[in-house]
Parts: C-alpha cells; structure tokens; sequence
C-alpha cells in the first residue's frame, strides 16, 4: 500500500484516497470551437509515462481536499506533493 | 395525556457501556454537532473565533476547547461540538454562528445526527484503537490536543485525543452499530480482570 503524505493531513494509507487522474489538464479556452476529434482529445486522452506523473489525489476519509502529487509509475515513488494552486515541479 | 408521537433514539441505544480497571467505552449521545465552513483569513472566522471564546485553531489535525470543541476537518472547515446543556442546541448554536459571521459568506450546518460518539477512556484505549487503525496513536504524535478524520475498522471515524487517555470517537450513525461491535470485540483481551 503507497503512504501518500497529504498536504494538510500528513502521512496516510492510500485506503484513504481516491485517485482523480492526471493534473494539470487545461480546460479548452473555446470548447465550442473545437472538433469532435479535439474534444475527445481533451476529455479522454491522458498521458501514460513510465516515470514522474503529476496526478491529483483526493482525501476522501480525512480533510476531504484535493491536491496534486508527482509519483513515478515505474517505482511508485513519490516525489513531490503540492496543495491547489501551489507550483509544482511539472507546472513550473 | 398525549404521549409523544415519537422520542429521539441514539443509534447505540442499545449499547451496554462497558467499564474496567484499564478502558472503558460509552456512548455519548445527542451531542450538538454544527460544521462550519468560513474562510479562515475573513472577518467572520475571528468574530466566529470570539463567540466561540477561542480561536479556529488553524494548525492541521488539532481542536481547541471552550463551551465546545472545534475540531479541525480542513483548511476551512471546522466541527464545532458541545454537550446540549453547556452550548445549548444546534439550532441555538447554528444561530450563533451565524449571527457573528454577520453577512458575510460562511456555510453553518447542524449534523448532530449524522454522527454519533463513543468515548473510549483508560490506560488500554490506545491499544485498543491500535488494532484498527493506522495513524500512530502515541502521545507523542497524538497527544491532548490532537483530532484526527482516518478510519477505523474500515470505518471513516473522527479521532479526538484527550487528556488522561481519553478518546472520543465519532463515527457516523449507520456505521456506529458496526464499529462499536468491532470495539468490543477487540477489547475483548483489555477486559479480563
């Protein structure tokens, strides 16, 4: 089981979070011009590395907050926790 | 006479309060219970602060205590907790509340029944919730002072840390039955004499 340090909590199980994907994805500035093919390539194409991927985690059974954390898929080593709004390494 | 047509239960009505030389666990029902969701630079969290008689403590993972508790659920957002004879109803303590907050944009809510409470007290309660959680209970990270939303038993509880090996522990009322099951089983070994 992965020990996510939450920004607020400290330290937790991964039984207390929920997973919300990749971070960082930016919300079109004019979805309505967009192609159909665009558009589904904002909503479902998402970034599969092998390696540091900044994702957001949220924590369900504690404060119940959002934030980002940078874990490598290879090791499941994380790297970098940074609250909403905060810079992390990948958004730098 | 009319009888009342119907009398507020607590979900561990049944529970029998369990009591020995090292834990102890009952139930502690009908507490008043009010979230509270204020921004915590604004004017209303120190007026809020000020009904309150102590500030909203801001440090994660802690609670402060006058007439009530305030326990800490997030960067904004508190559990302000009392016995109904000390911080009166929630209805009388949600307009409190919110008369200090004055207009400005704060969230009051009485959830004195989504949760109840159970108080596990004695040289033995660390141990006892030990078994089923995963936070280190030791007074060095989780003295006095210290509350704490994990689970328990796979529960979703909210730990508040006492003086004297004190613990409450609120669990919402669909699970109370459940978790206070599982307490004492597992305070089966704590209970021999």
């Amino acid at each position: 089981m992965l020990l996510i340090p939450c920004p607020w909590c400290g330290p937790r199980d991964e039984a207390e979070f929920h997973y919300g994907g990749q971070a960082h994805v930016v919300y079109p500035d004019n979805p309505a011009a967009l192609s159909d093919t665009e558009w589904a390539r904002y909503l479902f194409f998402r970034d599969n590395p092998k390696g540091p991927f900044a994702e957001r985690w949220s924590h369900v059974a504690g404060c119940r907050r959002w934030f980002n954390v940078v874990r490598d898929t290879a090791t499941n080593e994380i790297h970098a926790v940074y609250r909403v709004g905060e810079t992390g390494p990948v958004n730098a | 006479m009319a009888e009342p047509i119907a009398v507020r239960q607590s979900p561990l009505a049944h529970l029998e309060p369990v009591s020995g030389r090292d834990l102890c666990i009952a139930e502690m029902p009908f507490l008043t219970q009010v979230n509270l969701r204020v921004n915590p630079e604004g004017r209303a969290a120190a007026e809020i602060g000020l009904t309150l008689g102590v500030p909203l403590p801001t440090e994660p993972g802690t609670y402060a205590s006058a007439d009530a508790d305030v326990l800490w659920l997030g960067p904004d957002e508190w559990l302000v907790v009392g016995e109904a004879d000390e911080v009166g109803t929630a209805d009388e303590l949600e307009a409190r509340l919110r008369f200090a907050a004055g207009t400005e944009h704060v969230g009051v809510t009485d959830v004195s029944a989504q949760r109840t409470a159970l108080l596990v007290s004695g040289p033995r309660a660390r141990d006892l919730l030990a078994h089923g959680c995963a936070l280190d209970l030791h007074p060095r990270s989780f003295g006095p002072g210290r509350c704490a939303q994990t689970m328990l038993a796979r529960a979703q509880v909210l730990l508040v840390a006492h003086e004297g090996d004190e613990f409450t522990v609120f669990v919402r009322s669909s699970f109370a039955g459940y978790l206070a099951t599982w307490l004492l089983d597992a305070a089966a070994e704590y209970l021999v004499e």
